[in-house]
Parts: C-alpha cells; sequence; structure tokens
C-alpha cells in the first residue's frame, strides 16, 4: 500500500438487509487533506463515516489506514490509531458534567485508566485538570466547567460535541455536520475553530451548510444514492450540472 | 483528601467500640449489615456505576460461602487459607460467567446472570454429598490464625469489621480511579466511550470479576459468621434483596449500599418478630423508594442537607454521587 495516503479506501459497500445503501466507493486521502461530503439526506454520508469508524463494519471493499487494512478494526482501536468521529445527533454523556467528559478523554491520552492497577483518585492526576482547563479556555467554554451536559443549550451541547472529538488529538477527525442545530452566532464561533485546526490534521466533514464546506474543503465528495456522484476541487464540483441538479431535484439550494 | 482518612478513621473507631455499647444480639445483626453491605457494595460496582444490572449476585455470594466451608471442612479452618481460596474460586467463576453475559446487554444480561445463578444454585441443591444439599453445610469450624480462633461473636465481629474497611476502602478507590470514571462512562454512554477509544468489553469484565470477587468474600464472611450456610442463600431471593439494597440506599454511591444493607435487615428483623410478610414489606419499601425517592437513603439525605443549608438547589445538581 502507498503510505503518502493517510486513508485508503477501496470498493466499498454497505447494505443493511436487501437494501444497498453505499455501493462501490473508493477514495483515496492525503494526510492534511480537508474532505467536505454533500449529498441529499439518506445519501449514505453517515454510513459512510460508521465504515471509516468501525462502528459499522462494510459489506464489501477494504480500509487502508497509513497502509494497515484496517477493515475488521474494532472501532476503540480505530479511535485510539487516530480515526476520531464526533456524532450527527449529540452524543454525551449527558448526565455528567462537562469536565467530567472531557476528563476521560484526556485521561486515556495521558495514559491514566487505560490499566487498572493505576487506581488513586482521579483528583491526584492534576495533569488532566490542567490540560482540560486550557482547552475548555481556549474554546471559550470555561464558565460551564462544572454544568451538566443536559443543562447545557444546544449549542453548547454541540461545541462539546466537537471539543471532545479534537481533545483526542486525532490524525483524521471526521465532522458530521458539525453545525447542525446552531444558530449562526454558534456557526460562524465553531467555523472560526475549525479554520484554526492544525493543517496537518486529516479532515473529513459533512455539512449541509454549502457555505461553510465550500469554504473549508481542498476536495469535494458528493454521495448521491450509495455512490459518488461527484469528486473534485470546490469550485469544480460547485459548477458541475448533476451536482446542482440533485441539489435542486431535492428541494435543497446549492447556496444556502 | 485528609478529611477522608479522618471519616475512614472515625468511622472505623465508632464501629469498633461497638461491642461495648451494644447487647450481642445488637452486634450480631451489625455483623450482618457489615456483611451484607460488602455483598451490596460489590453489586454496586455492576448496577450502580457500570450500568449493569444483574440479578444473579448471590451466585458469587454462594461460591464464596459453600468454597469457605468446605475448605474448613475438609481441609483447614485457617483464615487466609479459606478466604484465598474462596475469593479465587469466586473470581474463576466470575471470569466464566462473565464471559458469557458480557456478550449481551440490559434485559438480556439480567436474564443470563439469574440463569447462571440458578444453575449454580440448583447444582449445590442437588449436589447432596458434596454441599449437603438442602439441607445446607452445618458445624463449619470457626476461621483460625494459627492457634488464635475466632470463637466467639464478638471476634467475629472485628473480623467482618475490618474486612468491611477493607473492601470500602478499595471499592472507593477502585470507583474513584480513571479506572471507575470509565465505568461510570460506560453507564451513562457506552457508544461514546467505546468513540474515545477504550475498549468497553474489557472495562465491563473487570468490573464484573471485581464484583463477583467481593461478592465471594461477603459469602465467606457469612459462612465465618453462621457457622451455617443452606442453598436458600443462593436463590435469586437473596439476588433480588441485594439489588434491593443497593436500590434503596442509593445505587451509584458508595454510603448508599451500606444504608440500604442497614434499612433491610433491621427491618426484616423487626417486621419478623411481628409478622410473617417480610415479603410483602419489602415489597412495600422498595415501590416507596422507586416512586418517590429515586436516589435512594443518600438522594434523601442529600436534599435534606440542601433544605438545610439553604442552597440554591438543583440547577447543576449531578446524579446521585455523595460519599
Ligand atoms: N443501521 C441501519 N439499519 C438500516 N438502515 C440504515 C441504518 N443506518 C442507516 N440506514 C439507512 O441508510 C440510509 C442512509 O443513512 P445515512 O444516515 O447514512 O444518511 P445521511 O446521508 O447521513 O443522511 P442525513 O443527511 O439525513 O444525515 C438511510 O435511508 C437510513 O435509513
Ligand atoms: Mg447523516
Amino acid at each position: 500500500m502507498r503510505t503518502d495516503h493517510i486513508l485508503t479506501i477501496s470498493r466499498v459497500g454497505k447494505s443493511f438487509g436487501g437494501l444497498h445503501i453505499l455501493k462501490d466507493i473508493s477514495l483515496e486521502v492525503k494526510k492534511g487533506e480537508r474532505i467536505g461530503i454533500i449529498g441529499p439526506n439518506g445519501a449514505g454520508k453517515t454510513t459512510f463515516f460508521n465504515l471509516l469508524t468501525g462502528d459499522l463494519e462494510p459489506s464489501v471493499g477494504e480500509i487502508y489506514h497509513d497502509g494497515h487494512n484496517i477493515t475488521k478494526q474494532p472501532n476503540y482501536k480505530r479511535a485510539r490509531n487516530g480515526i476520531v468521529r464526533t456524532f450527527q445527533k449529540n452524543n454525551l454523556l449527558n448526565e455528567l458534567t462537562v469536565l467530567e467528559n472531557l476528563l476521560l478523554v484526556l485521561q486515556r491520552k495521558q495514559g491514566f485508566g487505560k490499566v487498572w492497577y493505576q487506581l488513586r483518585n482521579i483528583k491526584k492526576y492534576p495533569r488532566l485538570y490542567e490540560e482540560a482547563d486550557e482547552l475548555l479556555k481556549k474554546w471559550g467554554l470555561f464558565y460551564q466547567r462544572n454544568a451538566v451536559i443536559k443543562n447545557l443549550s444546544y449549542g453548547e451541547q454541540r461545541q462539546i460535541e466537537i471539543l471532545l472529538g479534537v481533545a483526542m488529538e486525532p490524525s483524521i477527525l471526521l465532522l458530521d455536520e458539525p453545525t447542525a442545530g446552531m444558530s449562526q452566532s454558534e456557526t460562524d464561533y465553531i467555523v472560526n475553530l475549525l479554520y484554526k485546526l492544525p493543517r496537518d490534521l486529516t479532515l473529513m466533514i459533512i455539512e449541509h451548510d454549502l457555505d461553510i464546506v465550500f469554504g473549508l474543503a481542498d476536495r469535494m465528495v458528493v454521495l448521491y444514492d450509495g455512490g459518488v456522484l461527484a469528486e473534485g476541487e470546490p469550485e469544480k464540483v460547485r459548477a458541475d450540472e448533476r451536482v446542482n441538479k440533485i441539489y435542486i431535484g431535492s428541494g435543497d439550494e446549492l447556496v444556502c | 483528601m485528609k478529611n477522608t482518612y479522618v471519616k475512614f478513621l472515625i468511622s472505623f473507631l465508632a464501629l469498633a467500640s461497638t461491642p461495648f455499647i451494644l447487647s450481642l444480639f445488637h452486634l450480631n445483626l451489625l455483623s450482618e449489615i457489615l456483611i451484607l453491605a460488602i455483598f451490596a457494595l460489590s453489586l454496586n460496582v455492576l448496577v450502580g456505576f457500570t450500568g449493569l444490572v444483574s440479578l444473579g449476585h448471590a451466585a458469587f455470594f454462594g461460591v464464596g460461602a459453600y468454597t469457605a466451608a468446605l475448605v474448613a471442612q475438609h481441609f483447614s479452618a485457617n483464615l487466609l487459607a479459606t478466604l484465598g481460596i474462596a475469593a479465587f474460586v469466586s473470581l474463576l467463576f466470575a471470569a466464566i460467567i462473565g464471559a458469557f453475559c458480557m456478550k449481551v446487554n440490559g434485559f438480556y444480561f439480567l436474564m443470563l446472570t439469574l440463569a447462571f445463578s440458578q444453575m449454580i444454585y440448583s447444582f449445590i441443591h442437588q449436589s447432596t454429598n458434596l454441599t449437603g444439599g438442602s439441607n445446607g453445610l452445618s458445624g463449619i469450624p470457626k476461621p483460625e490464625i494459627g492457634a488464635f480462633s475466632f470463637a466467639n461473636p464478638v471476634l467475629v465481629f472485628y473480623l467482618v469489621l475490618v474486612i468491611f474497611m477493607i473492601s470500602y476502602a478499595v471499592l472507593r478507590i477502585t470507583v474513584k480511579s480513571p479506572y471507575g470514571q470509565v465505568l461510570i462512562g460506560i453507564r451513562e454512554n457506552e457508544t461514546r466511550v467505546k468513540s474515545m477509544g477504550y475498549n468497553t468489553s474489557l472495562y465491563k469484565y473487570s468490573a464484573f470479576i471485581i464484583a463477583g470477587v467481593f461478592g465471594g468474600v461477603a459469602g465467606t464472611l457469612y459462612t465465618y459468621f453462621n457457622g451455617f450456610i443452606a442453598p436458600s442463600d443462593v436463590y435469586w431471593t437473596m439476588s433480588g434483596t441485594v439489588l434491593i439494597m443497593v436500590l434503596v440506599g442509593g445505587s451509584g454511591t458508595m454510603l448508599g449500599p451500606v444504608l440500604g444493607s442497614a434499612l433491610i435487615v433491621i427491618l426484616e428483623t423487626i417486621v419478623s418478630s411481628y409478622t410473617s410478610l417480610w415479603m410483602l414489606i419489602l415489597g412495600a419499601v422498595l415501590i416507596a423508594f422507586v416512586v418517590f425517592f429515586p436516589k435512594g437513603m443518600v438522594g434523601i439525605g442529600q436534599s435534606l442537607y440542601r433544605r438545610f443549608t439553604n442552597k440554591p438547589s438543583v440547577v447543576n445538581e449531578k446524579k446521585s454521587r455523595a460519599a
């Protein structure tokens, strides 16, 4: 396998029962590339992410990460190896605080709690708390540090959703509609943060707000009817007639 | 931090002074409370912290109790031998049963733990030669260390107390540690915790084993305490009772199972001297808690504390994480 590609997706398909949701998708992703994924509702975008993260196993095809075949690797191992996702619907530990959610990510990264002989009160690991506070300040969420997730606004929860992904310091970050359900100002805030993500971080972003995704992405992939309808530089895809057609056909507008 | 050690020491001293105050009857009651508190604390690791509701925890109580009894009768009544072997055998059983139960979730987990514990029950019940069948095992020698024997109830109480304090401390450290935080994470949202890179199956499995070992330790102490063990202590109603202790006391807290054990044991003693309708009363107590105080006795304590200290209520109050 060529290793200048951080991710190689080779003829991957997924069916549920008799329904072929994804058919024969191939894609090569370079390190540091930012890929935008668009497509009408139900096109299989989230399913595609599920295959990459190992939340679902493909029915056919293979996936390689840094040259290693990870098609059958369980999701937690992929997450450890740097393939990290955020969820389309907030998927947090709702009864716990913002800090507790974040600590769970950081303690594994810093190597605590990975093994059960490290039986010390978590409060005795000050480095964890320092890093958590630093991140929360950077994201403007420090004032909600001890708030229970379920008491936050949807937009704030959304920010935590993305923060948890970024805090894992992934090599590939898969963002599933990061701005869904957010107000305009919250969206601006998040988009700004996304622009500031390190340039060597490989980003794949599903987004219905086409302005955001066209601005952020180096390359666009349009999923339609379980396959790749179009692929290429944002300007090229934006001008593509077939793409315009399906977006107009499905009621969405290319420019929102 | 220092505060915790002080509280721990005070609790220990207070409990250690009870033999000078309580009658023998009440001291025995306290021993029983502490033994069942270890049992409830062990189940709470699963139910309260990991979110796995087991209805078969009596299996480990029984395995521990019977192993200790058989070792004492056939090999040696040495404390370390009986306790060590009983804990080890409980660990083996938990490792085997857990391997199966980990494959399923929720309702199926509950049913599978129940099925396993009933299999162990019927084995004990049928193996008359080994376990005495429905008569159980009696005349079990008291534990001893060298020439020293825990021959009277006060000595047994101190033994129970020391092992209770150790178990409490170990389990408390476990659930407060980063490892314990992962268990809590699994309880709250296993999918997300997996996405954070945790092998949640391994965490659940190890929690199951920890629970099994301490369940076995509780069973062992029960054998020491009674000098007698019967299959009814392995029956599923025993699993139900300990689950009720956890829920009534406050699951997911350290103090809850201890309070739950105290309430249920004391209540049973009082009620049983008036009527034989104990199960009816127990059911009513459970219903009352589930409906009116879902956070258990610890939850009640917290809201009273809040009322008296006039702290602004609930807004950012966490689930139940006292002690
Ligand atoms: N686990 C599943 N079992 C059965 N069908 C599924 C499953 N997951 C997804 N599907 C179906 O696959 C199709 C694609 O779903 P997916 O969530 O991937 O679409 P999407 O492109 O992310 O859509 P949206 O823009 O609405 O998020 C849908 O028709 C959905 O009902
Ligand atoms: Mg989707």
